[in-house]
């Protein structure tokens, strides 16, 4: 038996491996996704499973949960000899959404760790690469009906082999996707990390013994098991149910339903996803990595106490939803899944468990990644460009204050990228870039406020595309909260309002210089009865312009 | 350069708790103050500690003041009204943020903006990225926002423009006009203090000036006031957050630049303590009541950062040390969480009620009080009953973390400390390395009142080899003012590939910065040893966003050699070489530096105070623990020991602001500046 101490100081030098990996990854990486936006995440794995050791604090938590499945679908590969056998300083590369990934831009490196010419633990990182291809500049397709069109996807190769970049699988790739000359310094950065983790975790090991860290691994994982169980008893006995909608798949122009049950038996919590809509023909599926994933981080942000680890994820049983859109199958697309359909488990999650958990869980935040790629051509400056802009929204209210405003998406962690510097590198005029009037959903603390933007094309012709949602259904408010405001894009084409069918969704929108996209993002839900609010709070929102005096007569029932 | 330097020099720092002070007289001799901090007017506390150091104000050639007025200022919203003035749609900006949230996990959080909404007025106006007009600024709408905003009682403005860092020329005019009426000086305008790209980084930096800049200069005033009427003639300088000095007649202009005026001075006193020691790379480790400050010296130059962010979405983006804040201190506490393992922090008990052992009606175990248990620390209460006391502690220890982690009152204790240590280490490391730089090349510099007491089990645990303690750890940032040099630092951006460019164009930015330093220099009368400069270049690889700092030690580099370095510090970093993609120049950067004369710094304890024998300086032995075990363990006042002297540990050395342990099988061993240096055993250089 370990002692509680040697414990917490192997824990505390588990994670700083994985933070140091992180660290090193973004510092090195090109794109901005990585290295501003830290779309990225890396972690310990164990050898015999690929279960969840230990994963850097500050990586997107949407990988919380799937690189384990990456990790172990690896591993059961190469046991049953479809995948080579490794060797030391291998590194295989992976981005198949149906092997326990996400979209396709999410590409894994796998690097085996030996310790006495065994394999010891798996080191995995995810980077969330610019473009791999397909049909849309970025891969965040509106409309895909096949996973072919939506990029390259690779099955586990070793891409480095005893500590080489393999050229010929690596030219492959080139070939495959978009602006391939710069991937080289994002491959390098992300093979640089594991590395980083590698030198980093034999310190540890000499320091401490391998048995000694083996055991607290195991046992680490047995506490964070006892610490969720100890959480979830904190929740009354019987079945809870929240509902959440997607606008649409961006192909059939109808609601997607998410119909979750969660029963707490015992000191754990079922969650029953099987009345969710079957899968989609856009694409909106879910692939059940990430459908677990979204779980998992939901839980996370209501416990966030709890470290990452397998066992913080053993007392929660998702039941496998098959046949729903939240398994998806081969060749069903999913680019939509890891940004929309994400959020919009983890709010079905907060929906179940707010009334039970009312000081935790907050009303339904904005919950859309807020993707809008504009791809075209700079007559100025000769060449063709991508432009992404990614936006917040607001956060529900919750127990103790109004939800925060343009907050970033549930299920990241990132930067929205300055006016400045997409008016520097993209032919672009932003005509506003502000807080969205009215947009909280009123409640005794109010949902935080989206944002409302406007961008104009200056010249060349270009191609807008939406992947977002929200724009039929409001973030939900809760215990007699109002829903926030919903997502509205509107497109100007030679001064015509054009407002995509799908609201949030559509691609290949053409523009021409003078052309705008107005953005107006969600507001997050209020929490409790808006007729308790402060009349101090209500008189502050009216005097700051946050909302009209008929909002206010009308959504919190006073007389301002 | 006028250089009266007859008199004596005053370095004092106000601290959120206690104001400190050094008076160093022509003859040599050295005075310390240590008083309570009066925040609704620090120049109180300044007086006081004035008076308790006994110094004689006419016979004072130099008061030079490290502050926390701004920091508090901000962290606590007591702002001076300020309004904004900006682009026609973006008023917003300051509170959009960059869409992000406090923490990783968790929706909840709050974010309230330095400017409220009502006092953010639009004009209209508009520039391109390149710095060309598409809309012609309003001058009208302009003047009108000014008055409305004085109406609204504003006292200090903000003018921010979108792009003005590619065409300052609205900002301008827009100053010009608002100059004509506005009843003081407190016009920030944006791109005069930060003239890069990104507004919402450029338009905080902007609008922490201006709401801070009333109170600085409010304060300056008030402070000079008092210290003339005393019969104060000399100059009083503020100490910046760069770790540079500027005169208090101009401090205000550029107030954002004191917010880490406290922590600069304590690390710019590790720099000089280790230059003059002849350790020039350190860490710096500064233990407080309720956080720990880290900083990175090397080459006995401090890291600098354009880049700090003060709290959650409050980035100031001016040259400043680069200070890292981790959140635990003495007065940290510890708890065994649900899943049964002890957690330290980040919690604190804060200075009230504070720790058990302080006897104010803490309840809650702390670091201080775990120290106590383990006989590293006297009970800081001076009624004498001691024993009570421990009592007390222990018996807190043994219900709140010793039964749920089946350890008696003493294990518990240790075990607070070893977690505290291990989560301290593991941040330093991150701190370290963030800056690009392994901590086991590095001496950990300890100070503040809790830091030489965990230095040596951090540096053991971090594999540093050495740990240097100052003369007195507890008024350090009060040392730094007195000892910290005058220093203007410039950027300029390039952000252009380095195949393009004219090596005769870098090598004129050079020049022009050098030349602007110097002339700022000149305009103070502080006596000069010299000056010198530092150059750097801030280089990435065509289409990254992160910048890799590369120090020169020539201000007419050539591109080859600009590239060579470049690619050298890359590899040392991340073991990458990718000779396919080129590199990109950023930015140019020189700080020119006044050097101020060295001082002696081993009078800060009384040379005549000091034994001739080690024994003499021996005041008790008594029973500390270490690694599971009691020690009788020496105890030794630090002001009585010998110069020269070696001491192996277990052993304990007490002063009056600090205590600093030395773990068995370390060795200490004293220098003729009066520094401890400990020799750590088993950690490798």
């Amino acid at each position: 038996m370990i002692d509680p101490i040697t414990l917490s100081v192997i824990q505390a030098g588990l994670q700083q491996v994985c933070d140091e990996m992180d660290l090193a990854f973004s510092r090195a990486a090109f794109s901005p996704v990585i290295a501003e936006a830290d779309d990225r995440s890396d972690g310990i794995y164990a050898a015999n499973d690929g279960s969840l050791i230990a994963q850097g604090a500050r990586g997107l938590p949407v990988f919380v949960g799937t690189m384990q499945y990456s990790t172990r679908t690896l591993i059961e590969m190469i046991r049953a000899g479809k995948v080579a056998e490794p060797q030391p300083d291998d590194i295989y590369i992976v981005n198949d959404p149906y092997l326990g990934g996400t979209h396709l831009m999410d590409v894994r490196f796998a690097r085996p760790f030996y310790r006495d010419g065994k394999i010891w633990c798996w080191l995995s990182n995810t980077g969330h690469w610019p473009d791999t291809g397909g049909m849309v500049p970025g891969g965040f397709s509106a409309s895909a009906t096949a996973a072919e069109q939506e990029g390259l996807r690779l099955p586990p190769v070793r891409l480095f082999k005893q500590g080489k970049l393999d050229r010929e699988i690596y030219a492959i790739i080139c070939s495959n996707i978009r602006v391939a000359d710069q991937r080289i310094g994002d491959v390098q950065a992300q093979a640089a990390a594991l590395k980083v983790g590698e030198a980093r975790l034999n310190a540890l090991l000499d320091r401490y013994g391998d048995d000694t860290v083996a055991q607290a691994i195991t046992e680490l994982r047995q506490r964070a098991a006892r610490q969720m169980r100890s959480f979830i008893r904190q929740i009354p006995e019987g079945e809870y149910r929240g509902v959440a909608y997607v606008d649409s798949d961006g192909v059939v122009n109808e609601p997607l339903v998410i119909d979750l049950t969660i029963t707490r038996e015992g000191d754990t919590l079922r969650f029953d996803f099987s009345r969710s809509s079957p899968p989609c023909q856009g694409p909106m599926n879910s692939v059940l990595a990430t459908t677990l994933s979204s779980v998992y981080l939901a839980m996370r942000h209501i416990f966030p106490e709890v470290p990452i680890s397998a066992g913080a994820f053993e007392p929660l049983h998702v039941i496998r939803p098959e046949g729903t859109f939240l398994d998806a199958q081969y060749p069903r697309p999913v680019s939509g899944c890891a940004a929309e359909v994400s959020q919009r488990i983890a709010e079905a999650v907060f929906a179940a468990l707010v009334e039970a958990l009312p000081d935790r869980v907050t009303a339904a935040p904005a919950g859309t990644s807020g993707n809008f790629a504009l791809g075209g051509f700079d007559p100025d400056r000769g060449r063709n460009y991508v432009m992404y802009q990614i936006s917040g929204g607001g956060y529900g209210g919750n127990a103790d204050h109004d939800g925060l405003t343009n907050g970033c998406s549930t299920i990241g962690i990132s930067k929205a990228p300055p006016v400045e510097i997409m008016e520097q590198q993209f032919p672009v005029l932003y005509r506003h870039y502000a807080l969205r009037e009215g947009s909280g959903g009123a409640g005794t603390h109010r949902g935080g406020f989206g944002l409302d933007y406007e961008v104009e094309l200056l010249r060349g012709e270009a191609r807008a595309s939406f992947v977002m949602d929200h724009g039929r259904f409001g973030p939900q408010g809760v215990l007699g909260g109002r829903d926030g405001a919903p997502n509205i894009v509107e497109v100007w084409q030679d001064g015509q309002l054009h407002v995509p069918e799908h609201l949030s969704k559509e691609q290949d929108i053409p523009l021409r210089p003078g052309d705008r996209v107005r953005v107006q993002t969600p507001g997050g839900g209020g929490y409790g009865k808006p007729e308790k609010r402060a009349r101090s709070l209500i008189d502050e929102d009216l005097r700051l312009g946050r909302y009209t005096k008929e909002q206010i007569r009308r959504d919190f029932g006073v007389d301002p | 350069m006028a250089s009266r330097g007859k008199g004596a020099i005053v370095g004092v720092d106000v601290g959120g708790t206690f104001t400190d002070l050094v008076l160093l007289s022509p003859d040599g001799r050295v005075q310390l103050a240590k008083v309570p901090s009066t925040m609704d007017n620090q120049a109180f506390g300044v007086l006081d500690a004035l008076d308790a150091a006994g110094a004689d104000l006419p016979r004072v050639d130099l008061v030079v003041h490290g502050t926390t007025t701004t920091t508090n200022a901000v962290l606590e919203r007591k702002l001076a009204r300020t309004g904004l003035i900006t682009t026609q749609g973006f008023r917003d900006v300051l509170e959009l943020g960059r869409r992000t949230r406090p923490q990783p996990y968790g929706m909840t959080g709050r974010f309230s903006p330095i400017i409220p909404r009502d006092l953010r007025l639009e004009v209209p106006e508009r520039l391109l990225a390149d710095g060309s007009v598409r809309t012609p600024l309003d001058e009208h709408a302009v003047e009108a926002a000014g008055r409305a905003l004085l109406t609204r009682g504003c006292e200090a403005v903000v003018v921010h423009f979108l792009h003005a860092y590619a065409n300052p020329a609205h900002e301008l005019r827009a100053g010009e006009i608002l100059r004509r009426f506005w009843p003081n000086d407190h016009i920030t305008l944006g791109h005069a203090l930060l003239s890069e790209s990104r507004e919402f980084e450029r338009g905080v930096t902007a609008a922490v000036n201006a709401s801070v800049q009333p109170l600085l200069e409010r304060y300056i005033a008030r402070l000079t006031q008092e210290l003339a009427a005393r019969g104060y003639g000399g100059d009083v300088l503020v100490m910046n957050g760069n770790g540079g000095m500027v005169s208090a007649a101009r401090v205000s202009r550029e107030a954002a630049k004191t917010v880490m005026s406290g922590p600069a001075s304590g690390v710019m006193a590790a720099a000089y303590t280790g230059r003059r020691a002849g350790i020039h790379d350190l860490l710096t480790y500064d233990m407080g009541g309720t956080s720990t400050d880290v900083a990175l010296i090397r080459g006995a130059q401090p890291a600098v950062s354009n880049e700090i962010e003060l709290e959650y979405a409050m980035p100031i983006h001016v040259p400043m040390v680069d200070v890292r804040t981790i959140g635990a201190g003495g007065g940290s506490i510890a708890r065994v969480n649900d899943a049964g393992l002890l957690e330290v922090g980040p919690q604190s008990a804060g200075a009230d009620p504070g720790p058990i052992c302080y006897g104010k009606g803490g309840e809650a175990p702390t670091i201080s009080d775990a120290n106590l248990l383990l006989g590293r620390l006297k009970p800081p209460v001076g009624d004498g009953d001691d024993k009570a006391m421990r009592a007390h502690v222990e018996a807190i220890f043994a219900e709140m973390l010793g039964r749920p982690l089946g350890l008696d009152a003493i294990g518990a204790a240790e075990a607070v400390i070893r977690v505290a240590n291990t989560k301290m280490a593991g941040a330093i490391r991150m701190v370290s390395l963030s800056l690009g730089a392994d901590p086991r090349d590095f001496a950990l510099f300890a100070f503040g009142g809790a830091g030489p007491l965990h230095a040596s089990a951090l540096a053991r645990e971090l594999g540093v080899p050495r740990v240097l303690v100052p003369c007195r750890p507890g008024i350090t940032n009060a040392l730094g003012c007195v000892v910290a040099d005058l220093r203007h630092d410039y950027v300029r951006t390039f952000n252009r590939p380095l195949d393009g460019l004219d090596e005769a164009e870098i090598h004129r930015a050079f020049t022009e910065q050098i030349a602007a330093g110097e002339a700022e220099i000149g305009r103070e009368s502080i006596a000069l040893d010299g000056i010198r400069h530092i150059h750097s270049v801030d280089m990435q690889f065509i289409g990254q966003t992160h910048l890799l700092r590369v120090g020169l030690d020539t201000a007419t580099p050539s591109r080859a050699q600009l590239q060579q370095l470049f690619e050298r510090a890359y590899w040392r970093r991340f073991h990458v070489e990718l000779p396919e993609i080129r590199a990109n120049l950023v930015n140019i950067n020189t700080s020119v530096i006044g050097l101020r004369p060295p001082l002696d710094l081993s009078t800060l304890i009384d040379p005549a105070e000091r034994r001739r024998a080690l024994g003499d300086a021996l005041r008790e032995t008594r029973p500390v623990r270490f690694e599971g075990a009691w020690f009788d363990t020496p105890i030794y006042w630090r002001d009585h020991l010998p110069l020269e002297m070696e001491i192996r540990g277990p052993a304990i050395i007490e002063q009056m602001d600090t205590t600093i342990l030395i773990e068995p099988g370390d060795l200490a061993r004293g220098d003729d500046e009066g520094n401890i240096i400990v020799e750590i055993k088993g950690a490798q250089p």
